[in-house]
């Protein structure tokens, strides 16, 4: 797995775009490049709200795993993988596996609590007044739209990487 | 022994396994010394069984174990009577023996720990083997056995003989352990019992079961290949390539003898049946000349030894299976004896050769003078081999004849059988310890010691006569000084001929300890066995005494004989060695054409395969068994803008097939791919069109940049045939997958899950979507599966991604042809 590689400013050479592939060269405006981090925030906290409102309205975490997943492709085709890498902090294969490790965990805390693998714990704390729900599903649910995201994410970077980015 | 015992007896069965795991860290504190403490294990063991000898004196045994799956009635379980413990007491006994031996034989090896670990985990196994009563337990342990031994023959594994034999032996053994497996679910199925207790209990019911002849052909494969019979023999010669010690516990003492141990085991299951009676002796007895004609004919004292190592197994065979009175005692009483005298001499040949620095018994002489010791325990040894009194052997020997001896045309030709064979070992046990250590001095190599004790002198297994293993020119350089072997390999064979003298002696209590228990456990009724180290005029002793003449005959003719064994060999030509080596590179070369023919290389033809594959599967069916749909109606119901979307997915569909370059064909399945999803909004199903929204644009943005990062031609390279062949195939798939699709909604709908899901979501999984409550807490198992997958295929991808191939590389360029 590579490593993040180190942050790097943009090549100031001209001829760079034409080096690009045709896709690339295509997306390649100012106004995208621009636009494309704040696109990129934005569907990411869209992607977690997705996510927390799965388990009663349409969402859950395959779907905002997707949307994180195509807003870092986005990302990516805009800015650079380099600088995809630089704001995900952690390696993307990475994140894949923590997920993985989220949900497994999710479901053997059922076994502390005596009670079958992946069986639902849940309470119901109250927090400055209002009451929330967590349960071993949230958990589980987050674990899957960690993997979706970053085994996605991985594939994608790395077809968007070149050897000269 | 008391039912409370059962934790111990556990213990001491898994306590081999743990003393292997801390051999390597012992023996890198202690060096070879560290063969001391671990010898204390194995030498616990044999003081902790010797307790049970009083409980299994008149034939009964102790039980015991564990449930392991009881949902398949499979248990960790054992049954402890005369035959196992006899059995557990040589290996134990033998074991701690070898670990000293060891100790001294390797010492100064860079893997003395690891040698010491197998030796252990072997040990550990083969006493699971003996004492298993759970049929699975039995075979598990049998393939450890093969698996352990396949390590320590390969224990020297940068020379490529000793890979050979190693990969050559666990072949054999281990594909006969499969056998073994098949044979005992066969009688699981025949009899509905899983452990051996029981299965004697059912021995009529297995005798007249139609699966009779099958189960008995299958179980002997697992026992005549581990035992070496003709003509699985071929893997115990080679098998010398593995150190000493290993050759002297293994395959002499121990491991060759559990297919022996499976025949007396079975033998009140199986005996007593014409089958039984007629495999057993005459592969027994083809196996006891053979192994005693090949044997001399060999120069190398280890492959002598091996050769009557296999001519006495098929000598045990052909007495299990000879069902004549005495002919079990016989057995018993040999296998004890040739545990005892071939352990001993194979330690001998060791001893001469890490002194000597050569096993060539043409070049060997006059040893007597520098190592006295060695040579007193060889001579006891061989006595005892050469049957005569009042070693254990002549005890063996005399109720051998008492067993075969007969005036039926049968019982001449296995006597004489067992003249010939016993009169060859004869030979060959003076031979060996005897013929290095008179006559004159020779000019020898000189032992080997430190760090090159390791490496074994090993001749190939078609030793030539004057082909000197490799050390002669270095040794000669300095004048050898041989001297006797050190205390830790003497204590070996010392102790074991001296037993068999002393069970010779002392024959009464000898019998009343081991060999009666064990016969009355083999034949399942109560055995006495009398025969005394007192000769006695009778038709057995005048047997004997032509055995000897044989065999003083032949060792006097010695060199003559050796000739003439060569010169009958060379006549046949091939063997079974051979014949492996061609099963083998036949086995490769078949694969490597099955697997050109399947496995093109080409993306395309698997694609292709792939698709029609799942065109068949889905039109096939629905052909065969009428199930067609009905065709649909026109949905009148519909809304304008719901018929513009179903429009749109039309459109974008011929925008994909005429599309005048690849990427804007993938853009164009988007429109096709949103459409879908937009009619799944409509008609309810909200989660699935969101997912679907996703999943195009990600397809399509991959796909983009597969393309891209691919350098694939922009337009489509296919025309004329191709085309229309590829467009055939679609059209097949896409035709079965709609009609599988409006077949399935045309059936009456199964209301029970979605009912249970709706009841259930909210009040036992607080939640609302029943698709997420499905995906997270019903099936929650399943998803977890699921997100693994999506986690490995992720990683694979990325590893297909960053392969830089570089030059001309051909798909499936792995011709064994060229890469040998």
């Amino acid at each position: 797995m590579a490593k993040p590689k180190p942050a790097r400013a943009p090549k100031p050479d001209p001829a760079e775009g034409q080096k690009r592939s045709p896709m690339r060269r295509g997306m390649d405006t100012l106004i995208f490049r621009t636009m494309a981090p704040y696109l990129t925030a934005l569907m990411v906290l869209f992607s977690v709200f997705v996510l927390l409102r799965g388990h009663n309205q349409p969402g859950g975490g395959f779907i905002g795993g997707l949307i994180a997943a195509s807003a870092f492709a986005i990302l990516g085709i805009a800015q650079g993988v380099s600088a995809v890498r630089r704001a995900l902090w952690f390696d993307p294969t990475a994140i894949a596996a923590a997920g993985l490790t989220v949900s497994t965990l999710a479901g053997l805390m059922s076994l502390a609590a005596d009670v079958p693998f992946m069986t639902a714990l849940w309470v119901f704390p109250n927090i400055f007044g209002t009451e929330v729900a967590l349960s071993t599903p949230m958990l589980f649910d987050i674990g899957v739209y960690l993997v979706v995201t970053g085994a996605i994410t991985t594939v994608a970077l790395a077809l968007e990487e070149r050897e000269d980015d | 022994m008391a039912a409370s015992d059962a934790p111990y007896i556990f213990l001491t069965l898994i306590a081999p396994f743990l003393a292997a795991a801390i051999a390597p860290l012992l023996t890198r504190a202690l060096g070879h010394w560290a063969a001391l403490p671990l010898a204390l294990v194995p030498a616990g063991i044999f003081a902790f069984f010797c307790r049970a000898l009083a409980d299994v004196q008149g034939g009964q045994a102790i039980t015991g174990g564990y449930l392991w799956v009881p949902s398949f009635n499979v248990s960790y379980s054992w049954l402890i009577d005369g035959l196992s413990l006899t059995f557990v007491l040589l290996i134990s006994g033998i074991g701690a023996l070898i670990l000293l031996y060891a100790g001294g034989y390797l010492k100064g090896h860079a893997q003395q720990g690891r040698f010491f670990s197998f030796i252990l985990m072997f040990m550990g196994s083969m006493l699971g083997v003996v004492v298993s009563d759970s049929f699975l337990m039995l075979f598990i342990y049998w393939e450890l056995t093969s698996i352990t031994s396949f390590l320590l023959i390969g224990f020297d594994h940068s020379r490529e003989a000793s890979r050979r034999a190693a990969i050559q032996a666990l072949v054999v053994t281990g594909g006969g352990g499969l056998a073994l497996l098949a044979g005992l679910i066969l009688v699981w199925n025949m009899t509905g019992v899983s452990t051996i207790s029981l299965l004697i209990e059912y021995a009529q019911a297995v005798k007249a079961s139609p699966y009779f002849f099958a189960a008995l052909l299958l179980i002997l494969g697992g026992a005549f290949t581990k035992s070496a019979q003709f003509p699985f023999h071929f893997w115990l010669p080679n098998a010398m390539e593995a150190p000493t010690p290993v050759s002297a516990y293994l395959h002499s003492a121990t491991m060759v003898k559990a297919g022996v141990f499976l025949l007396m085991r079975l033998q009140p299951v199986f005996g007593d049946t014409a089958a039984w009676e007629t495999i057993l002796p005459v592969f027994g007895g083809a196996t006891l000349l053979a192994g005693t004609v090949i044997g001399l004919r060999q120069t190398d004292l280890k492959l002598m030894l091996a050769y009557t190592t296999i001519a006495s197994l098929g000598l045990l065979v052909m007495l299990t299976g000879f069902g004549t009175p005495h002919a079990l005692e016989s057995a018993v009483l040999y296998l004890i004896a040739h545990a005892l005298f071939k352990g001993a001499l194979f330690m001998v040949a060791g001893a001469i050769d890490h002194e000597a620095g050569t096993r060539d018994i043409t070049r060997l002489g006059g040893l007597w003078r520098a190592m006295p010791l060695t040579f007193a325990a060889a001579m006891l040894a061989a006595l005892s081999m050469g049957g005569l009194p009042p070693f254990l052997g002549f005890l063996a020997k005399e109720e051998v004849y008492e067993a075969l001896a007969g005036s039926n045309p049968r019982a001449i030709a296995f006597t004489l059988f067992a003249i010939i064979g016993n009169g060859l070992m004869f030979a060959l046990a003076f031979a060996v310890a005897l013929k290095p250590f008179i006559g004159t001095e020779r000019d020898l190599p000189g032992g080997h010691h430190g760090a090159a004790a390791g490496a074994e002198t090993g001749a190939p297994p078609s030793a030539l006569p004057g082909i000197s293993p490799s050390r002669g020119e270095i040794g000669k350089r300095h004048t050898p000084h041989i001297h006797e072997a050190p205390a830790l390999m003497l204590i070996g064979p010392l102790v074991l001929a001296l037993a068999g003298l002393a069970a010779g002696i002392f024959s009464d209590a000898f019998h009343a300890t081991f060999s009666a228990p064990m016969a009355s456990a083999i034949a399942h009724e109560q055995r006495s066995i009398s025969i005394s180290a007192i000769p006695h005029l009778s038709l057995p002793f005048l047997l004997s005494l032509a055995t000897v003449a044989l065999g003083v005959i032949v060792y006097l003719l010695l060199d003559r004989a050796r000739e003439a064994a060569a010169a009958a060999l060379e006549s046949i030509g091939w063997g079974p060695d051979q014949g492996f080596d061609q099963a083998m590179r036949g086995l490769v070369r078949g694969s490597y054409i099955i697997t050109r023919r399947i496995q093109t290389g080409r993306l395309e033809t698997y694609v292709m395969v792939t698709f029609i594959v799942i065109a068949a599967a889905l039109l096939v069916p629905m052909t065969t068994f009428g199930e067609w749909p009905a065709a649909p109606l026109w949905p009148v119901d519909a809304g304008f803008h719901e018929l513009m979307v179903f429009a749109i997915a039309v459109i974008g569909l011929f925008a994909v097939v005429f599309a005048a370059d690849r990427l804007t064909a993938i853009v164009s399945l988007g429109i096709q791919g949103f459409a879908v999803a937009v009619i799944f909004m409509l008609y309810g199903a909200p989660d699935l069109a969101f997912t679907q929204f996703m999943v195009e644009t990600l397809s399509v943005v991959i796909l983009a940049l597969v393309m891209t990062r691919l350098d694939l031609q922009p337009s489509d390279h296919r025309h004329g045939f191709e085309r229309l062949k590829d467009a055939a195939i679609a059209l097949a798939c896409g035709a079965g997958f709609a009609a599988l699709l409006m077949r399935a909604v045309q059936v009456p709908f199964n209301n029970t899950l979605t009912d249970f899901f709706n009841q259930w979501s909210k009040v036992v999984a607080h939640g609302t979507n029943v698709v997420n409550v499905i995906i997270v807490d019903f099936r929650g198992t399943d998803t977890l599966g699921e997100i693994a997958v999506v986690t490995i295929t992720g990683l694979a991808i990325l590893a297909l991604i960053r392969i830089r191939v570089s030059g001309d590389v051909k798909p499936a360029d792995n011709d064994p042809e060229r890469s040998a």
